[in-house]
């Protein structure tokens, strides 16, 4: 399981505060937990708006765990890194 | 003051394309604006939304985009198959566009700040992607129990609705009825345009759908409940008074099938697309009068449709066989169509739109029902009257014959009034009752009214004989029409003082010629007198002349120098000359 590469999807419209904010709290996190098992891909619906649909999208920002499934959304700024984590199913490492 | 009027165009409305919607809008929903549709579960809001965009596409090429908030694009697709409407060839021709947006709390997790910029993008890429002009949003309330944050979620509403309008879409929302207001999340708030309410009521176990339009700003529009109903042809509005009276009138008179009857028309008949109705208690003979017009109409060869809510087709045929009205050869030959159903098969409207649909099929030149009085177990006065009028109007406008039948209680019967109170809208109305006299009934008819005719203003009994109806000769007697036994006591006795007068006369004749005889007898005696008289005459006239003749002769011979025989010479004396 800690082998498995964990794909995360940003997704936001264009560079709002909430969007940026989203941005770099995710990879704050990631780095913190995730760190080089993970791929973050953060897609810009003003410029795909197709892709809102593939992933049920309505609120922005929604980041979307691909991978491992089942699939997961979490919405917001991502300011509650508790919730995140939680949302995200991510354990602290090395739990002491 | 005028030229600002004129200069201010009229709201614009999108029609719906929806049977009698648009009547009762008044043109349509407005255009470029929010409209909301909001009723209880099962009254068809999705149907009437999914209904707006097939034929906005269909009717008045406007591509529609519809946001599924509850069900999938396949589910909504067969779901409206049976309706006719074919939601995947209208996505593969790009005129429509289906977008099912799912919403499961417990696959999403809020952390801070969001707003629902993803569904404007979704939305505002379905519509630009094939230029829609109409929008339907069914039933955006379930976002409400997919986010947590009220706060944001009523503002991105609102926000919402400002878009579609900024955006010139005509949109449609739905929304469920909720307790003590319209929508279960106050929707109606956002949406200050148009809103309609569906009705979805339950009485005597029966259910019927009803239509208003709570408000509808910048319009007039019909303030009514207006029953509807979802038939295989999708939605369909019955506005009652968007009908006016306006329709053309036949001067052409059609039979009653009764010869009788017909007589009682100064004209010989109804007017063809008027509408008559049978008034009369049970066993009054309501329902074979009705046959017998069906009959004549068919005997005309003309198309009638006879709706029975009392008898199954082959009872009333063989009912009727058995006054001598074969209904059967013109059943064959498709001139008579007889539905039979029970009255509480279905709702009132459901009725009202078989009906419709079966004029629209047959386009009979006569329809009858037998009885409407059976429909009050359906609704109640009246829904009854209503759906009755709004028939009637119907049956007017098409010009169709039409005759009703209705069952009055025994009870009020002398009230004449039937209960549908539908009198005031036939044109025709015939009475039939029993008239009940000493150990028996009788029938009696009477015509109360008819519009544009004078008509016999007496009870005729009838009878209904193994050859049909026939009416009988007015008897009038001391007191009154006679009718039944009397009727024939009545008879009997003009009978026998007829025979009294007839030998009374045969017995002046018998007289006369004996009078005759003796006169004649006396006549022949006189002659004969008489002629004894002048025979005796001529003799003594003869021997006059005789003994002239012989006193001239002697009197001539003195003359020549003889003397003459004495005047006195014995009468003999002319014998030997």
């Amino acid at each position: 399981m800690d082998e498995e590469i964990w794909e995360l999807r940003l997704y936001v419209a264009g560079q709002t505060v909430k969007s940026v904010t989203a941005l770099a709290n995710l990879k704050r996190y990631c780095e913190e937990h995730l760190k080089g098992r993970y791929q973050l891909e953060v897609i810009d619906l003003l410029q795909h708006p197709q892709l809102a649909e593939g992933d049920q999208i309505l609120a922005i920002p929604t980041l979307v765990r691909k991978v491992p499934s089942p699939i997961r959304k979490i919405i917001g700024d991502l300011s509650n890194q508790e919730r995140v984590l939680v949302g995200l199913d991510i354990r602290p490492i090395d739990p002491k | 003051m005028s030229t600002l009027s004129h200069s201010l165009a009229a709201l614009a409305k999108a029609p719906t394309g929806i049977e009698g919607l648009d009547e009762v809008t008044e043109g349509g929903l407005p255009r470029g604006r929010p409209t909301l549709i909001c009723g209880t579960a099962g009254c068809g809001k999705t149907l009437m939304g999914i209904e707006f965009l097939v034929r906005g596409i269909q009717e008045f090429d406007e591509p529609g985009v519809l946001m599924a908030f509850e069900e999938t694009a396949e589910e909504l697709a067969s779901n409206v198959t049976s309706l006719g409407f074919d939601l995947k060839q209208l996505q593969a021709d790009k005129k429509l566009r289906v977008d099912h947006v799912h919403v499961d709390r417990s696959e999403i997790e809020e952390t801070g700040e969001y707003d629902l910029e993803g569904l404007f993008i979704r939305l505002g890429y379905a519509i630009d992607s094939i230029g829609a002009k109409r929008v339907v949003l069914d039933t955006i309330e379930s976002l409400f129990s997919g986010f947590t944050n009220q706060a944001i979620l009523r503002s991105e509403i609102r926000r919402l609705f400002r878009w579609l309008k900024d955006k010139g879409v005509t949109t449609v929302i739905t929304a469920e009825r909720g307790e003590g207001q319209l929508t279960r999340q106050g929707l109606e708030e956002y949406v200050s345009d148009c809103v309609i309410l569906l009705d979805n009521r339950v009485v005597n176990q029966i259910t019927t759908r009803r239509l208003r339009i709570v408000k509808y700003r910048g319009s007039t529009h019909g303030t009514n409940e207006y029953p509807y109903l979802i038939t295989e042809d999708g939605l369909s509005v019955l506005p009652v008074t968007s009908l006016k009276l306006t329709h053309e009138v036949s001067n052409e008179i059609v039979s009653t099938g009764v010869p009788g009857l017909d007589e009682m028309f100064t004209r010989g008949g109804l007017y063809r697309g008027s509408s008559a109705l049978i008034t009369g208690t049970a066993g009054t003979a309501k329902t074979t009068l009705a046959a017998a017009f069906a009959l004549e109409s068919c005997r005309r060869g003309e198309q009638c449709l006879f709706f029975a809510f009392e008898e199954s087709p082959q009872q009333l045929i063989r009912n009727m066989l058995s006054v001598g009205m074969d209904l059967r050869p013109y059943v064959e030959q498709g001139l008579l169509h007889i539905e039979a159903s029970r009255p509480t098969l279905n709702g009132l409207e459901q009725h009202l739109v078989t009906i419709h649909k079966l004029i629209g099929q047959y386009k009979p030149q006569t329809v009858i029902i037998d009885p409407i009085s059976n429909l009050v177990s359906v609704g109640s006065l009246v829904e009854v009257r209503g759906m009755l009028t709004r028939l009637i109007d119907y049956l007017k406008v098409k010009g169709i014959t039409a005759l009703f039948t209705a069952l009055v209680s025994g009870r009020n019967a002398n009230q004449e009034m039937t209960e549908e109170g539908v009198s005031s809208l036939v044109d025709v109305w015939l009475h039939v009752r029993d008239l009940e006299g000493i150990g028996e009934r009788n029938r009696g008819l009477s015509i109360l009214k008819a519009r544009g005719m004078a008509h016999s203003n007496q009870v005729r009994e009838f009878l209904v004989t193994s050859e049909g109806v026939r009416l009988l000769d007015v008897v009038l007697g001391p007191t009154g029409i006679i009718t039944g036994a009397s009727r024939h006591t009545q008879f009997l006795q003009e009978q026998a003082l007829a025979t009294a007068a007839q030998q009374e006369i045969e017995r002046r004749e018998r007289e006369l010629e004996r009078k005759r005889r003796v006169l004649e007898a006396t006549i022949a005696n006189l002659r004969t007198e008489f002629e004894s008289v002048e025979e005796e005459l001529r003799q003594t006239n003869q021997e006059e002349e005789q003994r002239r003749e012989d006193l001239s002769q002697g009197r001539r011979q003195i003359a020549k120098g003889n003397p003459a025989p004495l005047a006195g010479n014995s009468p003999a004396a002319p014998t030997h000359s």
